[in-house]
C-alpha cells in the first residue's frame, strides 16, 4: 500500500468544508464549528510528526476532530454542571385531568431518525463532492451551498459565465450519479 | 415552431440555471416544451431537481471564503513557526 504523505498547505482547500460540515451537524453552532475546525488544523500541524501515513490525511484529520468535538461537549458539560434530563409525567395535583396523551411527542414532528438521516446526508454529499475535480468542487460549493452570485464567482476564479455553467453542469451530473449510487 | 424548439444542450443549460432560479420565463416555457418530447432531458431534469432538493435541505454547510482565508493565514503562521 502506498504511504500517504502529509501536506498542510492544501488542507484548507481540500478538507475545510468537509470538516466544517461534519462538525456543524454535531455541534449545531456556526461559531463553535469554525473554532473546532481551526483547532483541529492547528492540532494537526503540531502532531504532524506522528502521522504515520497509514490512513489518508482526511481520515487522520477527522479522528482529531472527533476528539475535539468530544472535548467540546465535556467542557460545556462541566460549565453547566451536568446535562440532566428530568422528566416527570405527573407533576402533582394541579394538573389533574391532564392526560398523558397530550405529552406524547407529535408524530408529524421530526423524529430522531430524520435528524440522523439528515446529518448523514450532509456527509454523503461531501463525500461525493470530494470525488469531483477540485475546480468543479469549488465552483459548485460557491454557487450552490454558499449561494454566491454568478458574477462574484467569475471574478474570484477568473472564468467566464458560460465557463461557469459548463462546470456547474458537469459537477451536477456527476454528483447526481454519485448520490444515486450511494444515497437513494 | 423553430422559435420554441431547442436542442438538448440548451435544455440542460436552462435546467441548470433554473436550479438557481435564474432562468427567464420564456426559457422555462421552452424547457417544458422540450421536456414533453425528450426523454433523456426529462431524466436529467428530474435528477437535477432531486439534487437541488437534497442540497437545500439545510443540512449541507460550507465555510465562506473569508473564513477560509483567515484559517489559511493561521496555518501559515504556525508553519512558519515550526520551520
Amino acid at each position: 500500500m502506498a504511504k500517504h504523505v502529509i501536506d498542510p498547505n492544501n488542507w484548507i482547500k481540500l478538507y475545510a468544508d468537509y470538516l466544517y460540515n461534519y462538525t456543524i451537524t454535531r455541534v449545531n453552532d456556526k461559531v463553535i464549528a469554525q473554532d473546532l475546525v481551526s483547532e483541529t488544523f492547528l492540532a494537526g500541524l503540531k502532531s504532524m510528526a506522528n502521522f504515520k501515513g497509514e490512513a489518508s490525511e482526511r481520515t487522520w484529520l477527522i479522528s482529531i476532530l472527533k476528539r475535539k468535538i468530544i472535548d467540546h461537549y465535556r467542557k460545556i458539560n462541566s460549565i453547566k454542571g451536568k446535562a440532566e434530563v428530568r422528566m416527570s409525567f405527573n407533576t402533582g395535583n394541579e394538573d389533574e385531568g391532564d392526560w398523558i396523551e397530550e405529552r406524547v411527542a407529535d408524530p408529524f414532528d421530526k423524529t430522531a431518525e430524520d435528524t440522523l438521516e439528515n446529518s448523514e446526508l450532509g456527509d454523503a454529499i461531501y463525500n461525493c463532492i470530494g470525488k469531483l475535480p477540485q475546480k468543479q468542487a469549488d465552483v459548485f460549493k460557491m454557487k450552490t451551498i454558499l449561494g454566491y452570485e454568478t458574477e462574484t464567482i467569475c471574478n474570484e476564479l477568473n472564468i467566464t459565465a458560460s465557463n461557469l455553467w459548463v462546470i456547474i453542469h458537469r459537477a451536477r451530473t456527476s454528483l447526481a450519479e454519485c448520490l444515486e449510487k450511494n444515497w437513494f | 415552431m423553430s422559435k420554441i424548439n431547442f436542442n438538448c444542450n440548451e435544455a440542460n443549460h436552462v435546467c441548470d440555471k433554473n436550479q438557481y432560479r435564474e432562468a427567464s420565463l420564456w426559457e422555462k416555457i421552452k424547457l417544458n416544451f422540450h421536456l414533453i418530447y425528450c426523454r433523456a432531458c426529462r431524466k436529467y431534469s428530474s435528477r437535477n431537481v432531486k439534487l437541488t432538493k437534497l442540497i437545500n435541505s439545510k443540512n449541507v454547510h460550507a465555510l465562506d471564503e473569508d473564513c477560509k482565508k483567515q484559517l489559511q493565514r493561521t496555518i501559515n503562521k504556525e508553519l512558519a513557526k515550526q520551520q
